[in-house]
């Protein structure tokens, strides 16, 4: 094989991958098998980072960029104006198995143009995966795109093969799909999500009574979601990502700070700023939902559309509820205990072990790791001095604000700037 | 209290069990344990050199073991951390552990505690990076070979991580500060020390030991890296937060940064 051609089809074809943020290796417990190549490592490893700070984990590829479909937030889509190219699934195999034997990846991410029709571009993923698994005798991670409108059959075949699968709805409402994606339906997204869930269910019931039952998805599902796109709230988003969480048993929602990618007049101009502070308050607001206990409408409601862009959204949501602190850590629950601003659930744990053996003071928490700053507002522990608990919510976030620093202030920032 | 002894042991875990089995078994007032090779008379105590015995080293890990499997993890793991007086710190910890009924490693309110399980997690991380940044060269003799230099002794906690993934090829991971390897023969993983002279890392000059088809991966890989990422979003404080400058020198992708 020239590896020439290979380089350059390998920069096309990454390139137009990159904007898929799902990185995760993380979920599945295959093991290896028959003195197999590889296994997948429960809690994911991530290989190396970009230059953005995110994760490198998967070798994540497109099978090709070739695109029947226009849709306005994409950069494959049909209508772009950039160089196409596609592998053949031998050079995905090839490039994966070299990749892995030197612990470049965790496995592989292959995700793709829609070339001819839905189902054509799905068989061709479900035959790499195929290939890798039964040929290569490969135990790796493999995360494979879900294409919408695929059948069912292709997608119950991609589940015996793949450790994960996705779809991604991109945009969180119906009517802004309509606007950005009018080739696409909001079924033919939710088709092979539910199927694949199904498949899931039915799979973990027969493991229980056989244990030879092939694995399915081990890892589950997960989707992304692009944000500021079609300018949707945030109660919006994190509504939809409700729903999938709970109807569909996702492992995880994505969120991705739209790009401008392509001139397109529904969408913000190529230029205008990646909301990366909205990004990382939907992060922050996913795992309260997910780790927390914390029920979607206590932090987005009617009155409170949108995150706070100076605090995190437990900080706002404390603010907000005042008559509940402060919080004696002595005594409070595990479910009240993560409900304190800036005590994450390690620190949750280590409180709860802590103090079976003697109370705690100010000095025993700074030490175990809680943020403070955030903190002492909220809780009272063994401590002769404490904190006025009779302040305002204002002047509290106030003091907060003003005792601490972050790296996105100046964007939120109502001081001038006096050297900029 | 008027046989302060420094007890002396060979360096290995075992040694540092036996010592701790004649602490305990002949009441010595220990005023401190120290490394052969590095320890150092004090003015008012007797030394004893320890010799490791297997069955008493054996005896006080079952010991551990039974009081609980977080402990015995974070002792081992704090030990390989080679942190300066490690030897008493973890001694004083397995007293506290032996004179209490209750689980005493969860104490996280307890200086010596909080600092056995903040060590036992710097060395966890370190093995978790070792195992996500070691980069494999294909040799001529069909070895993939790799160095590294990791702030932690961590290669006896990642052994068996490779040992179950590249089960089908022969590979060798080498440690260049303490001087030894592990070794993959297909069966079994021994350890060897190797006559290095030349460091393998990834320099542009490319080396005869390894294939053609080596460099042409390495290439793949530099490129593929760089195409990952969003010229928008670059971060790179965060890019060296997660890949701190240190280990760049032995990662392919980072070959032009070095």
């Amino acid at each position: 094989m020239s590896f020439e051609r290979i380089k350059e089809k390998l920069n096309i074809l990454a390139d137009a991958a990159k904007y898929d943020v799902s990185c995760s290796s993380s979920g599945s417990d295959r093991t290896n098998t028959n003195k197999g190549l590889g296994n997948a490592a429960p809690a994911g490893i991530c290989h190396s980072y970009t230059e953005d700070g995110r994760c490198i984990s998967l070798l994540k590829v497109l099978l090709t960029n070739h695109c029947i479909f226009d849709c306005a937030y994409c950069v494959t889509r049909k209508s772009n104006d950039v160089k196409r190219a596609a592998f053949k699934i031998q050079e995905v195999v090839d490039l994966t198995i070299n990749f892995y034997r030197r612990n470049y990846i965790e496995g592989l991410f292959l995700s793709s143009g829609i070339f001819k029709s839905p189902d054509y571009t799905m068989e061709r993923l479900v035959a790499v995966a195929k290939k890798l698994r039964l040929e290569k005798s490969y135990n790796g991670y493999i995360h494979l795109k879900s294409i919408p409108g695929a059948s069912d059959e292709l997608m119950y075949e991609a589940g015996l093969y793949a450790d994960r699968l996705s779809v991604n709805i991109e945009v969180p409402t119906i009517s802004g799909l309509k606007l950005l994606a009018p080739d696409k339906k909001y079924e033919d997204f939710t088709k092979p999500m539910r199927k694949v869930q199904h498949e899931i269910v039915r799979y973990k019931a027969e493991r229980r009574i056989i244990k030879s039952t092939p694995k399915f998805a081990p890892a589950g599902q997960s989707t992304q979601m692009i944000i500021g796109a079609t300018g949707e709230s945030d109660k919006d988003i994190m509504y939809s990502a409700h729903h999938y969480y709970t109807q569909y048993q996702m492992k995880r929602v994505y969120y991705s700070g739209y790009v401008p990618v392509a001139e397109d007049s529904r969408l913000p101009a190529i230029g205008s700023q990646v909301p990366m502070l909205r990004e990382n308050r939907l992060y922050q607001t996913d795992w309260l939902l997910r780790f927390y206990g914390f029920g979607v409408q206590e932090i987005l409601n009617n009155e409170h559309p949108n995150l706070d862009m100076d605090v995190d959204p437990k900080l706002g949501w404390a603010l907000r509820n005042l008559h509940l602190f402060p919080i004696d850590i002595n005594r409070a629950d595990k479910g009240m205990l993560a409900r304190i601003p800036g005590v994450g659930m390690q620190s949750v744990g280590k409180i709860i072990s802590a103090r079976r053996f003697r109370k705690l003071n100010w000095e025993h928490l700074k030490k175990i790791g809680i943020a403070l700053n955030r903190a002492k507002y909220f809780i009272i522990c063994d401590s002769e001095q404490w904190e006025n608990h009779e302040l305002e919510p204002q002047k509290i976030k106030g003091m907060i604000l003003k005792n601490s620093v972050g790296k996105f202030r100046k964007n939120y920032s109502s001081q001038l700037q006096l050297f900029n | 209290m008027d046989n302060a002894k420094i007890l002396i042991y060979d360096g290995s875990f075992n040694g540092f069990l036996t010592s701790v089995f004649i602490a305990f078994e002949e009441k010595v007032y220990v005023a401190d344990i120290q490394r052969n090779g590095q320890a150092q008379n004090a003015l008012f105590s007797d030394t004893e050199i320890i010799f490791t015995q297997m069955d008493k080293a054996k005896r006080v890990w079952n010991g551990i073991q039974n009081k609980s499997n977080t402990a015995i993890k974070n002792i081992y793991f704090a030990f390989l951390s080679e942190y300066k007086g490690i030897e008493l710190l973890l001694y004083r910890y397995i007293q506290k552990l032996f004179a209490s009924q209750v689980s005493v490693h969860s104490d996280y309110s307890d200086t010596i505690v909080l600092k056995i399980s903040q060590l036992a997690k710097n060395v966890g991380r370190e093995k978790h990076r070792m195992e996500a940044f070691v980069r494999f060269q294909l040799t001529k003799d069909a070895i993939y070979f790799a160095n590294i230099e990791p702030d932690f002794n961590v290669l006896p906690l990642i052994s068996k991580h490779f040992r179950s993934r590249y089960v089908d090829q022969h590979w060798l991971i080498y440690d260049i500060k303490r001087k030894y390897g592990l070794y993959y023969n297909l069966q079994t993983v021994e350890i060897v020390s190797l006559d290095l002279n030349e460091v393998y890392a990834n320099s542009i000059h490319k080396s005869d030991r390894f294939l053609g088809e080596e460099y042409s991966y390495q290439e793949l890989w530099a490129n593929y890296f760089r195409s990952t990422h969003i010229k928008s979003r670059i971060n790179k404080k965060l890019h060296t937060q997660h890949i701190p400058k240190r280990y760049w020198k032995y990662l392919s992708e980072k070959k032009q940064a070095v």
